[in-house]
Formats: C-alpha cells, sequence, structure tokens
C-alpha cells in the first residue's frame, strides 16, 4: 500500500444473519439443529465496497438512514469483521465512532474523564496533565465532582468531546458528531475541525447533513442500499445524495392511495420509449389503468428532482372526454436541464373522488437543447424590448 | 505478548478495575466492607450450623479455619465466573461502539475478583492468629494453589461469557452447576465424612475440590485429605491439573472465535 494512503477498503462484503425467531436458547437450538432447518434471512448490508482514503483527507461516508454508512464506519474501526474483502489501516486509529461511549452515569465526571481517557490509552498520569484543560474546554469546571446522571445531554457531549479531541491518533472516526450541542458548542467542534484539517489529520466523518460535508470534508463516498455509488468532490455527492433522496420524500407526504395500477410510460415522438429528452421536445405519456375500473377522468403532473410542483393538468380543466382505459397525454417541455419525474391520477366524475393514485411515477432526464434559452425549472417565453 | 501488554492496555485495566470497584458497592453505607463482609456472615452461619450443631470436623484441628479458606476460595471461584459470564453482554455499549481488545474486558474482571481474595486472606491470616495455627512452611505453596483456581476461572469465564452472548441459558445453568458444585465440593464437611474412597477420588477430580483441599492441607493443617494420600501417587491425581490447563486453552480458543463477532451477536 503506498504511503499516502490511509485506509484502503478492497471489495469488502458484510451481512448480518437475521433469524426469524431469534434462537437464543439452547433448547431452541438443539430443536433447529435436529429438524436441520434454521430459518433466518441474510441482509446483505455492505455489498463489494472499494475505495481510498488518503493520508490528511477530509473523508464523508455519505447515505441515507439504513444506507449501511455505520456498518461501513464500524468495519473501518474494527468493531466489525467483513465476511470478504479486506481492510488495510495505516496508522493508528481512534477507537471511539460516537461521542460519550463508556461513560458511566453513576461515576463523577472527574471520574469519567479518567475511565474515557483510559479508553483512548491515556495513563493516570497522562490524564491528570491534561485534566484542567479538558474541563476549561468544556466547561464544566463548576460540575466535574457531580455524577454524570446529573449532567444534562448537551454537557456529556461537550465533557466527551473535550476528550475525544485529545486522542493522539492519526485517523478519527466519528459518527454523526455535529447532530447535538447548541451552537456555540458546534462553533467549538468545526474550529477544531478546522485545525485537524491544517495538521493533516485523516478525519472520516459520517453523516447525512450534506451542509457538513460541503463545509469540512475534501471527498466523499456515497452508499445507498449497501451499495457504492459515488466518489467525489462533497458538491458532486452533496447532488446525487438529494437526487437519491427527493423522490422517496414525496412519497411519504402522500396519504392518498398508492398504486400500482396505474401504468405510465414515456416516449419520444417517434414512438420509442425513452427517459431522455430535449429541451422543449414533445413528450408523450402514456396512461393505462385495469378496465374493470370505472374511469371517468385522469391527471398527470410533473414534479421536479427535489419535489417541487412544475406543472399539472387534467381532464377536468382540459373537458376531455375518456372512453377507454387507455389515454396519451402531449406535453413541451418547456424546462431547465435536469430530472424530473411524474405522478399520476385518476377519478370518478369529480377531482376529490380518487380512484388510484401514483405519486411516482416514472422519472425523465431533460438535456440541453439549443431552442431553450435561459436557465430554471421551466424556460417562459421571453423577449426583451427597448424603452425609454 | 508484548502486543498485549502494551502501555494502553494496562492503562484501560488498571481504569476498569476501579471503576468496577467504585461502582460495586454504590450507593451502600458499609461499603468495600461487604466484600469481607459478606463471606464472613456466611461462615457464621455455616459454622453454627455444622459445626456447634452437627459437630461436623471435631476430628479436624483449627476446623473453623480450614472452613472459613474452603468458603473463601470457593467464593472467589463463585464470584469470579458470575461476574465475568455477563460482564461481556453487560458491557455491550462499548464493544459495539469502540474497538478495545475484548478480552480487558474479562480480565479486568477476574482482576476485581482477584482483588478480593487478597483482602480475605488477610482475613484468613487474622483468623489463622487468632486460632494460633503454626505456620506451616508448606504455605509457600498457597499461592500457587490460589493461582491454580484463578487459571481455572479465569479459562471458565473467557468460555461462558463468550457463550452468554449467543445463548441466555448459560446463566441460568451456570448458576445450577455452582449450586451442585457447592454441595460436592469438600467445603462444609470434611472429605473424611465419606467412607467410600471411590467417591472420595471422584470429588477430588474437581480442580476446585483438590485446590481447596491442597490449601488447606498446605497452610493450615497436614490432617487434611488431599489427592496425593487418596490416590496414592496414582497418575491420575494429575486429572484436575490437566482440567485445568483444558479449561484455559479451551476458553481462549473460543473466545478469540466468537470475540470477532461480539459487535453484532449481542
Amino acid at each position: 500500500m503506498s504511503d499516502n494512503i490511509a485506509i484502503k477498503v478492497d471489495g469488502v462484503n458484510k451481512s448480518f444473519k437475521l433469524p426469524h425467531e431469534k434462537v437464543s436458547s439452547i433448547k431452541s437450538a438443539v430443536v433447529n439443529f435436529y429438524k436441520r432447518k434454521r430459518t433466518f434471512e441474510r441482509q446483505e448490508v455492505l455489498k463489494d465496497i472499494s475505495f481510498e482514503i488518503k493520508k490528511g483527507e477530509f473523508f464523508g461516508i455519505v447515505g441515507r438512514n439504513g444506507s449501511g454508512k455505520s456498518t461501513l464506519l464500524k468495519l473501518l474501526a474494527g468493531i466489525y469483521t467483513p465476511d470478504s474483502g479486506q481492510i488495510h489501516v495505516n496508522g493508528k486509529l481512534t477507537p471511539f465512532i460516537e461521542l460519550g461511549v463508556g461513560f458511566s452515569p453513576e461515576l463523577t465526571g472527574r471520574e469519567n474523564v479518567f475511565l474515557n481517557g483510559a479508553l483512548l490509552g491515556f495513563s493516570r498520569k497522562e490524564m491528570e496533565k491534561m485534566y484542567d484543560e479538558i474541563v476549561e474546554f468544556a466547561e464544566l469546571e463548576r460540575f466535574m465532582d457531580q455524577k454524570l446522571k446529573n449532567y444534562s445531554s448537551g454537557m456529556q457531549v461537550r465533557l466527551a468531546f473535550s476528550i475525544a479531541i485529545r486522542a493522539k491518533s492519526d485517523i478519527l472516526v466519528l459518527d454523526e458528531v455535529l447532530a447535538v450541542g447548541d451552537e456555540a458548542f458546534q462553533k467549538k467542534c468545526i474550529d477544531v475541525f478546522e485545525k485537524y484539517k491544517r495538521n493533516r489529520r485523516t478525519v472520516i466523518l459520517v453523516t447525512h447533513d450534506m451542509e457538513t460535508v460541503k463545509r469540512f470534508c475534501s471527498r466523499a463516498v456515497l452508499i445507498n442500499g449497501g451499495e457504492f455509488i459515488d466518489l467525489g468532490s462533497p458538491i458532486e455527492i452533496a447532488n446525487k445524495y438529494s437526487e437519491l433522496n427527493q423522490i422517496p420524500t414525496i412519497l411519504d407526504t402522500g396519504k392518498l392511495p398508492k398504486s400500482h395500477n396505474i401504468e405510465v410510460e414515456t416516449f419520444s415522438t417517434n414512438a420509442n420509449k425513452t427517459d431522455t429528452f430535449k429541451q422543449f421536445e414533445e413528450m408523450i405519456v402514456k396512461i393505462r389503468w385495469p378496465k374493470d375500473k370505472n374511469v371517468y377522468n385522469a391527471g398527470v403532473s410533473v414534479y421536479s428532482n427535489k419535489g417541487e410542483y412544475v406543472f399539472g393538468a387534467n381532464t377536468f380543466i382540459d373537458d376531455f372526454k375518456i372512453n377507454n382505459n387507455c389515454i396519451i397525454y402531449r406535453l413541451t417541455l418547456k424546462l431547465g436541464e435536469g430530472r424530473y419525474f411524474l405522478s399520476a391520477g385518476t377519478f370518478l366524475d369529480s377531482p376529490e373522488k380518487k380512484v388510484d393514485f401514483l405519486a411516482t411515477g416514472p422519472a425523465f432526464q431533460i438535456i440541453k437543447s439549443g431552442k431553450a434559452k435561459g436557465e430554471g425549472i421551466t424556460i417562459l417565453d421571453h423577449k426583451w424590448e427597448n424603452s425609454n | 505478548m508484548i502486543r498485549y501488554i502494551s502501555k494502553e492496555n494496562k492503562a484501560l485495566i488498571s481504569e476498569l478495575v476501579r471503576t468496577d470497584f467504585k461502582l460495586r458497592y454504590q450507593g451502600s453505607v458499609l461499603g468495600y466492607a461487604w466484600t469481607l463482609l459478606r463471606p464472613l456472615l456466611l461462615f457464621i452461619i455455616l459454622y453454627i450450623v455444622f459445626v456447634k450443631f452437627l459437630k461436623l470436623g471435631t476430628s479436624i484441628p483449627h476446623y473453623p479455619v480450614y472452613l472459613l479458606l474452603g468458603i473463601v476460595i470457593w467464593n472467589f471461584f463463585l464470584e469470579m465466573t458470575t461476574q465475568s459470564l455477563g460482564s461481556i453482554v453487560a458491557r455491550g455499549d462499548l464493544i459495539r461502539k469502540i474497538r478495545i481488545p475484548r478480552w480487558i474486558i474479562i480480565f479486568s474482571s477476574s482482576l476485581s475478583a482477584a482483588i478480593n481474595l487478597l483482602l480475605n486472606m488477610v482475613v484468613i491470616i487474622i483468623f489463622m492468629i487468632l486460632n494460633h495455627v503454626d505456620l506451616l512452611v508448606t504455605t509457600l505453596w498457597l499461592p500457587v494453589i490460589l493461582l491454580e483456581v484463578y487459571v481455572f476461572a479465569l479459562g471458565l469465564s473467557l468460555f461462558l461469557s463468550a457463550m452468554f452472548v449467543k445463548f441466555r441459558d448459560v446463566g441460568y445453568i451456570w448458576e445450577v452447576i455452582l449450586q451442585a458444585g457447592f454441595y460436592l465440593t469438600p467445603i462444609l464437611y470434611p472429605l473424611a465424612l465419606i467412607p467410600n474412597v471411590t467417591f472420595q477420588k471422584i470429588i477430588l477430580l474437581n480442580p476446585i475440590a483438590q485446590a481447596i483441599q491442597d490449601a488447606r492441607w498446605s497452610s493450615i493443617t497436614h490432617k487434611t485429605l488431599i489427592p496425593h494420600t487418596v490416590f496414592q501417587g496414582g497418575w491420575y491425581m494429575y486429572i484436575p491439573f490437566a482440567i485445568v490447563i483444558a479449561s484455559l486453552v479451551g476458553g481462549l480458543l473460543y473466545f478469540r472465535k466468537e470475540s470477532k463477532y461480539f459487535a453484532e451477536n449481542i
């Protein structure tokens, strides 16, 4: 491994066994063994992940909840063992991935400082030298002889952070640190991070807050559903992340009956099925629903990738009469570059009487064409005139 | 080996033992004194029932001290194994979120049990002086015998604690085994009370029984039945030691294999 690489992740897979009925008694283990039937699901949490983190990098691991990013961090930190693949770590890694782990509520703040210090590998003597600075940084001078259970959560985090930043390791791994603490504390964290950055220490940060990533990280990796999606600059990753995320949020907001009974497809003007269109091109949308449903009206809406409602129309407004279970909808895409998606609904004789609703229909990409002059979600008709 | 006793690990072990002591008698008025009071109170009860009422051990000189030594050694074995058994699961927060060598958790809980044993040995010395027990040269063997008990308990602790992560029944099973062990070990009664020599031999195959008898023989009175005399020098007098070594090796291997997956199995 070359010398300027801090961590190399090479084809790592990790899965967890999730037993359907947890075998935590010997009796059931014996019974199941006898039956030769062990019912468990193997949940693949990470699939063939490979990337490298350079020394002195401020590296982000980004993904939605349940994407496997924390599992990846635990693998890097050596808490989990990969099923296959390898992780090479070049240098000393902090053993912490979260703040305040190992704090004991029944001990005083002072005692907890020493205990936490020991988890970082500091002897009592070394801790005694640093003690005053730690307390001062945490601004908890008056509280050190109180039991930790009487601390507020903010105080606990301040104390934990003040100890954690003492670690002399080359690589720091942190899971969602900035999610806690008030603004003043966050400012302090940020100052510390800036200092790390100047000292060229490697920091690996797991987060779903894109602002943190954009602000600190030099590079980031995006993980979704346990799979490697992309690695690149924070801006690129932040954009990819919001692309991945916006669509499902629309799904969640719709309290309408969700249905796969509506089929929506997009075609180009020469009747080829496609999801890429040029600006100002005509899109043909085919909407089909089961024959046995009574449908008198239908509607189609266009949403931007961020979930903004761009345009919507329906057969009520346009006074169109449906006489089959399939309709064609043509619209000219006066849209800006980017990704959009459709949603569609079917109705009885009024817009309130919904039959079915497809919240997230097909997505499509708008690419630049010479016809469009201007920028934004939509391209409005415009002209300039001189005036006095 | 050097890697295992690094400065960092030493600091961590000492801090974990310290915490253990601080937390153990948290909120009790007598605090550490309970470490000594618990075996002493048990001793008083057993002494009244078995020595005063049932007149056991009249043939053995210094029987009260003899009884106390047995209780202290048994208590150490019981405390160390039961505490270690749940310690991996109890420290789940550390295991899931910090990369520390897993054996340190078992080792530090074994150390705090060992420290309690040493404190209890001080009480025994006081009793020996009060009872006018003659100082025997063979007392020099006592530390070796206590070390044997420690190694046996450590091996079992490693095995049980790793097993407990997967099967919580281990806790109940071990409780029953300890209960049985307490009566099948000559703690309350002198071994000579069992007339059948074969039974004596079987009982002495248990490393704890062997260690308790050897400890009594070496430091209190040579009138104690020990494997050497019961087995009459046969090769099987070494079986208890073989069991001790097997428990340590087996415990270490099993623990090492399982410890990789503690974080996800807890």
